[in-house]
């Protein structure tokens, strides 16, 4: 079973993120569990969604605290929210900013995780390119399919298409799209994922 | 049709293809969601001719159902909490009237504190209303489970309340098998009221009954939930027939045939329960599980069936009487009369507090070995409440509990919990 968790804050579409997310498993003809942390969200409160995707139907319907994928929407929740809490070994991360993980100060928390899953995506300026609008939360999908494989970016374009409608749609989906292309180059470059430490740490 | 959607969103499609003539609802986290699709489908045109009437309140939607059902008309709606609080004397009297109405409940903890998160105080506030009380496991059977309602209600001419669990499950999105129109026509027929308002036909409904008839409408209320106990299950059968999958029933039983330890459960938490037990059963545990999907009836045969070879009976649920322990216990205990084996409650996940197989298997494995207080609370937080205990202890103006006990968490979201 693969669980994902998602942080962000209310009015970014973490829920959304995590529906889409089930939906593009749904889409591959898998088992998924898509669910929000149940709380009282207000906009810009730290907000959690999670999705289980799995090749058999998910009994379990507690909430994810060992993820194999963790997803940040918003950086500054990571000096606010122990988003790491729980996170595998073996898993990927994935956090909206310009910034690297030496950047962002996580670089002692990215020693403990395998470096080539580990990524920042500007994925807010990807989507006020396209949306007009800072909001992350299909766009990181996009970059999620890159960074793991784990789901393909046609089933994450199918995710959106089916969930909203006409203009919206489609300009999700190529901003999605872009994040795709991003994360998959710079995956292939020299010095991809956790560029050296430059002279600043400050969060976002 | 598979779909993966969002509980609430394919609860609204199951009661659309009920083809349901009035909704009436009063919107309350976490029912919401089912009610604006109900809506939505209304407006569409897609229902036509059903109304959906916007009511002030929940007392109000609850008044709307009686009225629109005693005029021959299939009614739906839906409410949770303090909203089903706040329509008690009216669910009262749908159910005293004989309307087969049916109500989702999306189970939510009832306040003070206020509290939006699950647990199934709301539904136990009414279990002797009258009203039939059938629990979901899950979004595919909280959908099945509703068109089953219908036939019911209607059959017995009772109302039914189908409870499934808020957030957990109105709110999660997962594959379900939508069936199609012509299959749920083939299996719930037109309504055909036993009473109607009809000016061709005069009557009344509702008259003062003194002394000389309350006992016997009452228990005519309770001979149909009697006859309900053949029924449920034989509906379950023809839905089974009808759809090609199980759904509904009185109880439904996991791993029991040779457990010594079998936890009795309602409602989402017997999937993470399953998991628990399948983890348990790999450990060499022998034990089960009886989920209870009819609380009203309460089936106490099926459970007695079920139970009376176990030598303990772990009773897991999210409701709470204060000054005695559990309620979904205390049935347990009169289907178990006259048997002797170990019986445990545990009581968790009130307010949605997380029930977590971690736990689960902590608190099964001290139930095994027979180290579990009769009552018990799941992962509460001892700290807490010893520092107010002592706060009380040391002072008269101890001041607020639940404002104490924030402040002495401290901050809450900085956790996944």
């Amino acid at each position: 079973m693969l669980q994902i968790r998602i942080h962000g804050r209310g009015g970014q579409g973490v829920v959304t993120a995590a529906e889409l997310l089930s939906i593009a498993a749904f889409e591959q003809g898998r088992h998924a569990q898509a669910f929000p942390s149940f709380g009282s969200e207000r906009t810009g409160a730290p907000v959690v969604a999670f999705c289980r995707i799995d090749d058999r139907p998910i009994r379990r319907r507690e909430p994810i605290l060992a993820p194999d994928v963790l997803i940040v929407q918003d950086p500054t929740l990571l000096h606010q929210v122990d988003v790491f809490q729980g996170l595998q070994p073996e898993g990927y991360v994935l956090i909206n900013s310009r910034r690297s993980f030496d950047e962002l100060g996580l670089g002692e928390i990215a020693d403990r995780f395998r470096h080539e899953r580990l990524i920042t995506v500007p994925a807010s300026e990807i989507a006020l390119e396209h949306l007009g609008r800072p909001l992350p939360n299909a766009v990181l999908l996009g970059g999620f399919a890159a960074l793991s494989g784990l789901i393909t970016i046609d089933a994450v374009a199918h995710a959106i298409d089916d969930k909203f409608k006409g203009e919206v749609a489609a300009k999700n989906i190529a901003a999605a799209r872009e994040a795709f292309e991003v994360v998959t180059e710079r995956l292939r470059g020299p010095s991809a994922q956790t560029p050296t430490a430059t002279e600043e740490s400050r969060p976002c | 049709m598979l779909k993966q959607m969002e509980g609430s969103v394919a609860v609204a499609e199951a009661v659309a293809l009920c083809r349901p003539e009035v909704i009436c609802a009063y919107p309350i986290s976490p029912q919401t969601h089912i009610v604006e699709g109900l809506g939505a489908l209304v407006k569409s045109g897609a229902l036509e001719p059903c109304a959906f009437i916007n009511v002030e309140s929940e007392f109000a939607a609850m008044s709307v159902a009686i009225g629109s059902s005693a005029t021959g008309a299939r009614t739906y709606t839906a409410t949770a909490s303090q909203g089903l609080l706040f329509m008690a004397e009216a669910v009262y009297n749908a159910s005293g009237l004989g309307l087969p109405i049916v109500m989702t409940v999306a189970n939510r903890a009832i306040g003070a504190p206020i509290n939006i998160w699950n647990d199934h105080s709301d539904s136990m506030s009414q279990r002797d209303s009258g009203w039939l009380q059938l629990f979901a496991e899950s979004n595919q059977e909280a959908l099945d489970i509703h068109i089953q309602a219908f036939k019911l209600a209607e059959e017995l001419s009772m109302p039914v309340m189908v409870c499934m669990d808020g957030f957990i499950l109105t709110h999660a999105y997962e594959r379900v098998d939508i069936p199609t129109q012509e299959q749920v026509d083939g299996f719930l027929p037109p309504y055909e009221p036993r009473q109607v308002l009809d000016t061709a036909e005069p009557v009344s409904i509702g008259a003062m009954v003194g002394p000389e008839a309350f006992m016997e409408v009452r228990y005519l209320a309770h001979a149909k939930q009697t006859m309900a106990l053949e029924r449920i299950p034989e509906i379950a059968r023809e839905f089974e027939a009808s759809f090609g999958r199980a759904a509904g029933g009185l109880v439904r039983r996991y791993r029991t045939e040779d457990a010594e330890t079998i936890v009795v459960a309602l409602g989402s938490v017997v999937g993470t329960l399953e998991e628990t037990i399948d983890a348990m059963r790999e450990q060499g545990v022998k034990i089960g599980l009886l989920s209870i999907r009819s609380f009203r009836p309460f089936p106490l045969a099926a459970v007695r069936a079920a139970l009376q070879h176990a030598e303990r009976v772990v009773v897991l649920e999210k409701s709470f009487s204060v000054g005695l322990g559990g309620v979904v216990s205390t049935d347990v205990r009169l289907a178990l009369s006259g048997i002797q084996l170990h019986g445990y409650t545990v009581v968790a996940g009130l307010g949605g507090r997380s029930i977590t197989q971690a736990s689960l298997e902590r608190v099964l494995a001290e139930a095994v070995a027979d180290k579990l207080e009769p009552l018990t609370f799941l992962d509460l937080d001892w700290g807490i409440v010893n520092r107010q205990l002592a706060r009380e202890a040391a002072m008269r103006r101890s001041g607020p509990i639940a404002e104490n006990l924030l402040r002495d968490l401290g901050t809450v979201q900085a956790k996944v919990h």
